[in-house]
């Protein structure tokens, strides 16, 4: 992965709105040279009440560098997803700061792009609106309309351009919410369980079409699961969570080359260890 | 079987079917020889069943516009006091030609395409086309030929041919004025309700104000403010418009409402974190994902309009089917009403209609809609 720092020092004093326009010289996706660097500091976050509060997250201190790779791993209501919302901008922290590049991440921002463990395309879209939801969103569909089949052409449905997406099946769906991302040239993918719903085949497909993608287009990125396997088969570092209110108790570095394979003997191992962080190794 | 339907299905006889297929083949699989077979194969699996020579339900609907024309033309009517009815022989007379046209269809339908089409065409409305023929046929015999029904309250088929040959030009006048009315208050009731459904979707600051007074109000049926705007308005034309606004805007405005209040909050999540403004997130998610609710409230609307319509023109305004409706009870001319009625309810129904056409159209990305 190039580094930022090396490439353009001068970036990080620069606001985030200029990497998401920057110039688009080639009719296929440009290769976004520059994934971007995430700094978690000191994160608490609550829900609910004052009567009644929630705490959801416990002192989080994560930083993703640029074009890395990074799985939250935790047991299922934990509050990862959480974090990816203010990791987003969709919500801001109780307290710590997150920063991308380090500018304050105050709300959401197409440089940072979200996808959903549901696809939710807008039903009332052909898929080729669907993808181009972004780029009209921000105006520049006349511009760049060329970019909105390069995407689906990414994903590999050039074909169901015009189709509803109610006439999708959901692996194709996903692809499409994937080209929808995308398409906007995103220097931080933030995965949501993007393939929790998916059925077991489909799902190890579109895994390794994630690393393919992630691997061309050069993107920071930073995944939701609670497969142990489908963390070590796509991250270079794996995050283990604690329960409700979400800890890290672990970091696991996956130091094995893409494509990866998934009866690695290094996998089994890390596998076995983050089961154990995560009480559950008596089965393994 | 399944390469039959796997290849029938790409080749474009289902395209919904097709796209389950490709994805069911999706990656290799998709690379995989296809197995060739016999075009006639898939010919026989789809050949429509051949059209019989004898078109039964056709033909006796011809017997039976025969048996109505025949009886029309051979049964004198009953004298009751005054003169007969008029174009009692064109109503037997144009039942014999239906009655032609129908046995010509049924027996030598397969002669020539445009017979065929013709048939085709027809083919589904065999039962109804037997029925209306008896029912024409026991109003004639009850009203004109044997008096059963007693006049000036009922009348024969053919006094309503009448009064559309000798009352057009009124009826067209009523008919337009009807509709220009309810174009008018619908059209300005629909915007009203829409915007101001949207706006309470929308904005908290806006609900928190309107919303109370829409609860109260709303319900108040339309008519019962009839007296009042009469007095209030500066003409009975325009009081009437402002109620049928009225009557439409409460349920476009409640119906709007719910659909943007019940749009799903990741569709925001997903256009924000995309760099939507809150303008495109008003007109480019929250607009479209209520739309379908918005047709519902349109339809209900409409329903509610009529009905205030209809009063308003027979309480205040000087034109229209509603007018129409009084003015004929005043000369009681009772074949006029039943004239009107039946204008009255082709004109709402085909409105109706036109609406869901647009609903159809507007909503095409959506998988079974409501039937009208």
């Amino acid at each position: 992965m190039v580094s930022v720092a090396t490439s353009s020092p001068a970036f990080d004093q620069q606001d985030i709105a200029i990497a998401a326009s920057h110039p688009v010289n080639d009719t296929a996706l440009p290769a976004n040279d520059t994934g971007a660097r995430i700094d978690i500091r000191g994160v608490d976050h609550w829900f609910g009440t004052r009567q009644a509060p929630l705490q959801v997250l416990d002192d989080v201190n994560l930083s993703v560098a640029p074009g890395e790779f990074v799985a939250l791993l935790g047991p299922s209501g934990c509050g990862k997803s959480t974090l990816l919302r203010l990791v987003a901008g969709l919500e801001a922290a109780t307290r710590g700061t997150i920063t991308q590049d380090g500018t304050a991440i105050t709300r959401p921002d197409p440089s940072r792009i979200v996808v959903f463990q549901d696809p939710t395309l807008y039903p009332w879209r052909r898929v080729r609106d669907n993808v181009a939801l972004g780029l009209q969103a921000r105006g520049v569909l006349g511009k760049e309309r060329q970019r909105v089949d390069a995407a689906l052409a990414r994903v590999g449905l050039s074909e169901f351009a015009d189709a509803f997406p109610h006439q999708l099946s959901g692996g194709m769906a996903q692809r499409v919410a994937l080209a929808r991302a995308l398409v906007n040239d995103p220097r931080l993918l933030v995965l949501d369980e993007p393939l929790g719903k998916l059925d077991s085949l489909t799902r190890l497909a579109m895994q390794s079409e994630l690393v393919d993608l992630w691997q061309r287009a050069g993107f920071s990125a930073l995944l939701v699961t609670h497969d142990v396997e489908e963390a070590l088969f796509l991250a270079q570092r794996v995050i283990v969570f604690s329960a409700r209110p979400a800890k890290i108790v672990a970091e696991l570095r996956v130091d094995l080359p893409y494509p990866r394979h998934r009866g690695d003997a290094r996998i089994t191992e890390l596998r076995h260890q983050a089961l154990r962080h995560l009480g559950l190794d008596a089965s393994w | 079987m399944s390469a039959i339907l796997d290849n029938a299905a790409l080749r474009g006889a289902s395209p919904a079917g097709a796209l389950e297929l490709a994805e069911q083949a999706e990656g290799t699989a998709l690379r995989a020889p296809v197995p060739r077979f016999d075009e006639t194969q898939i010919d026989q699996l789809f050949a429509a069943p051949r059209t019989p020579a004898l078109w039964g339900a056709g033909f006796v609907a011809a017997l039976a516009w025969a048996a109505f024309g025949a009886l029309t033309l051979r049964w004198p009517n009953k004298i009751v006091g005054f003169s007969d009815w008029a174009f009692t022989d064109e109503l037997g007379v144009f039942a014999l030609v239906v009655a032609a046209l129908l046995a010509v269809l049924s027996v030598a339908g397969r002669a020539t395409p445009p017979l065929l089409r013709a048939r085709e065409a027809l083919t589904g409305a065999g039962p109804w086309l037997i029925a209306i023929a008896l029912a024409l046929a026991a109003w004639e015999i009850l009203t004109a030929k044997t008096g059963s029904l007693p006049t000036p309250f009922f009348a024969p088929p053919q006094a309503l041919i009448e009064v559309y040959t000798d009352d057009w030009q009124r009826l067209g006048d009523s008919a337009v004025n009807t509709l220009k009315l309810l174009g008018i208050g619908f059209g300005l009731g629909a915007i009203a309700g829409f915007l101001v459904g949207v706006s309470i979707g929308w904005s908290r600051a806006i609900g928190y104000w309107v919303h109370p007074v829409l609860r109260v109000l709303g319900p108040v049926p339309a008519t019962a403010l009839l007296p009042l705007t009469f007095y209030f308005f500066p003409s009975s034309y325009s009081a009437a418009a402002f109620l049928i606004a009225l009557s439409t805007a409460f349920p476009v405005a409640v119906l709007t409402w719910s659909g943007v209040a019940g749009v799903n909050k990741s569709y925001y999540d997903v256009a924000r974190t995309l760099g939507a403004s809150d303008a495109f997130l008003v007109l480019r998610v929250a607009i479209p994902a209520a739309l379908p609710n918005v047709f519902v409230g349109l339809f209900m609307g409409l329903g509610a309009s009529f009905s205030v319509l209809v009063t308003a023109e027979m309480m205040g305004v000087k034109s229209g089917l509603g007018w129409y409706l009084t003015w004929a009870q005043g000369w009681a001319s009772y074949v006029n009403m039943y004239a009107a009625l039946i204008v009255m309810a082709l004109l709402f129904s085909g409105v109706i209609t036109l609406l869901f056409t647009v609903r159809d159209r507007a909503l095409a990305w959506q998988k079974g809609t409501v039937k009208w």
